[in-house]
């Protein structure tokens, strides 16, 4: 892990070859984005294997988002309170909270249902994290109900003043719901514009239901246009272009106060969740692989250096399992727990 | 003396002035109309939101994740039904977070027969919201009541419902708000907004004071040793007068005024049961998984060996929906001929 490290600190300080330039980015931050795509891939299919082993109910999750989810965490104002951005992502964020600083562990802990899972207290599935010190809003099962919740504390953020956003991101299915109308209507009135950035991950699918099935307009981004919100579409499995949009589109939102909207898309990797078997989509993109392809091609880092990190964070995952097989599960009698804030009563045989 | 719109009106001015309330919110809840009611007329911090139901709660959700309070409005309670999902979140979002996101939010909506509203203007609530766990619900039956309750739940951590009959919007009540003026013409010159041209109108707000009806507290509003009626809202004073009318006849009913619906004042309603030996339930919900049902329920397996007859309960029918015609809302709603009948029968009931 140690030689990884160094590894990776060295060729940091090198310059992006003139063959690739990585849309200018610095080749540390280029190098960061694919550590943390693969931490967060490598997480992913521990969690799968953790299911597969029969040491948790069900996944969810997110391999084939990195190269979209990794950068938009990176650019995420990161705290707690309203002077940094408030981000409700939808069950395919590891990605995100992994680059927010959420820790391997932490995740294992949420899918092993451990009484220790911060998220939720072993009590909901993978990946519907909730993080208050980052800002990082529960994640809920029911689709698109994150979109107005945005606006409201978007709402609340341009009162404060201090130019922090909120980010909400969903799938294309769920663009369906009248939420994600109801998003696009707040965050839009004139005179009355929301700083919210306002992202749909198209991959494509809504469990098993085509695109093409379910949407008549020719993108989903032209719903936000229709309100007059900045909107574009891009390929959201290439990291560099999905870290300069989100980039320009948080400055224009921080600077104006007003929304933006991303269409970006993405590949659905393994599938929708467990109940569809969690098995690897040969005839997806694999955005991991294809950037990682593009960081040795560029000579920003070497095979052995890529290997190292795949190795270092196979490392932390097997560990952060073994820690969390340690830990206590909930009890039974913890299901009042948190019903009302501090745990006041709320059952009634007890009023 | 105030009338309940009144109240609701110096409550939210009496928040907004003294516990930080930030956002009063609904449809036509702003400048001009100041909500359908006027119960949010010349309140500084009430504004006019889109007409979308879903929207205004996502919203509430969004302000109260950021630790602002929020009272929103669903301008009747037979609109509120496309929300409840929205509602069910808010009510398990700090269960679902490790108790990491209490929600500080109140909904208001007028609920409840009785002005002729017809299909869409006469829902009720109550057995519903009964049922959204994490929520605290109110239902005052009087302008001090409905302030005291709406002071308790702007400053919850909790999300709170807060039904107000619609019936009673304009009726007086026997107390005096704290701070209000005795006479009640002088309140109105102070805070109803003029008919006509109001945008240079601004209310002059009487020196009120803080005063508070906790969550879980009965009032008992007529003493009695025969029977105990429990109810709240307006059937709470339908049930006040059959008592008096019946006491000259030598009855003697004890009327609970539950006024919180959840949680609720068991001991209250299980010390008057235990001095009376029969009670009824009245609300104007419908029949079927009523929460006067769950009350029945609780007397008879907690109190069955005190009882004197079998525990009843008096509420709507289980039909679609109140018909316009009067003949057709008397006979889907209880009437107060109705609770009298009931009563004299339950207390001819012996062992």
């Amino acid at each position: 892990m140690a030689k990884a490290k160094k590894t990776a600190v060295k060729a940091a300080s090198k310059t992006a070859t003139k063959k690739d330039n990585f849309g200018g980015l610095n080749s540390k931050v280029v190098i960061q984005m694919l550590d943390l795509m693969i931490k967060s891939r490598v997480l992913e299919e521990r969690l799968i294997k953790i299911y597969r082993a029969g040491e948790s109910f069900f996944w969810i999750g997110g391999p084939g988002e990195e190269a979209w989810g990794v950068p938009l965490g990176m650019l995420a104002r990161v705290g707690k309170g309203l002077d940094f951005d408030f981000m409700h992502l939808h069950y395919r964020c590891a990605p995100t909270v992994l680059a927010m600083g959420v820790s391997m562990l932490d995740s294992i802990r949420l899918m092993t249902n451990r009484a220790t899972d911060p998220s939720t207290g072993g009590r909901n599935f993978s990946n519907h994290y909730a993080f208050p010190d980052m800002n990082i809003a529960p994640v809920t099962s029911p689709l698109e109900v994150q979109y107005p919740i945005a606006c409201g504390t978007a709402h609340a953020q341009k009162r404060h003043g201090k130019k922090s956003i909120s980010v909400v991101t969903g799938g294309d299915a769920g663009t369906a719901e009248a939420e994600f109308a109801s998003a696009l209507i707040l965050s839009s009135r004139k005179g009355k514009e929301l700083p919210v950035l306002i992202t749909v991950q198209n991959n494509k699918w809504g469990i098993s239901t085509h695109y093409d099935g379910q949407h008549g307009e020719n993108e989903i981004a032209d719903r936000a246009r229709g309100f007059n919100i900045k909107s574009r579409v891009i390929n959201g499995n290439d990291p560099i272009e999905t870290y300069l949009a989100i980039e320009e589109d948080m400055a224009y939102i921080r600077k104006t106060g007003k929304p933006a909207f991303i269409e970006a898309h993405v590949s659905r990797l393994y599938g929708h969740s467990s109940a569809s078997g969690a098995n690897q989509e040969k005839n997806e993109v694999d955005p991991v692989k294809d950037f990682e392809k593009r960081v040795t091609k560029s000579g920003l880092l070497k095979e052995s250096d890529v290997k190292a990190i795949w190795e270092k964070y196979e490392d932390e995952g097997i560990k952060a399992l073994e820690q969390a097989r340690t830990e206590p599960v909930p009890t039974a009698d913890s299901i009042w727990d948190n019903t009302y804030v501090g745990s006041e009563n709320a059952d009634w045989r007890k009023f | 003396m105030a009338n309940m719109a009144q109240a609701v009106r110096m409550a939210l001015h009496y928040a907004e002035t003294n516990y930080d309330l930030k956002d009063v919110f609904g449809q036509d809840v702003g400048a001009p109309l100041g909500g359908v009611f006027t119960a949010t007329q010349g309140v500084k911090t009430a504004w006019n939101s889109t007409l979308d139901e879903r929207g205004i709660i996502g919203m509430a959700m969004g302000i109260a994740m950021t630790g602002d309070r929020c009272v929103a409005e669903i301008q009747f309670a037979d609109y509120i039904f496309n929300t409840i999902d929205l509602l069910k979140i808010a009510g398990n979002t700090l269960w679902c977070s490790n108790g990491n996101f209490p929600l500080p939010m109140t909904v208001m909506t007028p609920v409840g027969a009785g002005i002729r509203g017809s299909v869409y203007h006469s829902h009720s609530f109550d057995a519903w919201a009964s049922r959204l766990a994490g929520w605290k619900v109110v239902m005052p039956s009087n302008p001090l009541d409905a302030y005291g309750l709406l002071l308790s739940c702007i400053l919850d951590p909790n999300p709170c419902m807060f039904l107000k009959p619609k019936a009673l919007m304009r009726v007086r009540g026997e107390e005096l708000i704290p701070g209000e003026p005795a006479d009640e013409k002088e309140l109105k010159a102070m805070i109803d907004a003029p008919i006509g041209d109001r945008s240079k109108w601004k209310p002059k707000w009487p020196k009120l004071e803080e005063y508070l009806v906790p969550f879980g507290k009965g009032k008992i509003t007529r003493s009695g040793d025969q029977i105990t009626v429990v109810s709240y809202g307006r059937h709470l004073l339908l049930c006040n007068d059959v008592a008096d009318l019946l006491k000259t006849e030598g009855y003697s009913a004890e009327v609970i005024d539950l006024r919180s619906i959840y949680p609720y004042d068991w001991q209250m309603i299980k010390t008057s049961i235990q001095k009376t030996g029969r009670v009824l339930f009245v609300n104007e919900d419908t029949e079927v998984t009523n929460f006067g049902e769950h009350l029945a329920y609780r007397a008879t397996t907690e109190l069955f060996f005190e009882l004197m007859a079998p525990p009843r309960v008096l509420a709507g029918k289980a039909v679609p929906g109140i018909g316009l015609y009067p003949s057709l809302e008397d006979a889907s709603v209880p009437q107060k001929h109705e609770i009298e009948t009931l009563i004299r029968s339950i207390c001819a009931e012996v062992p």
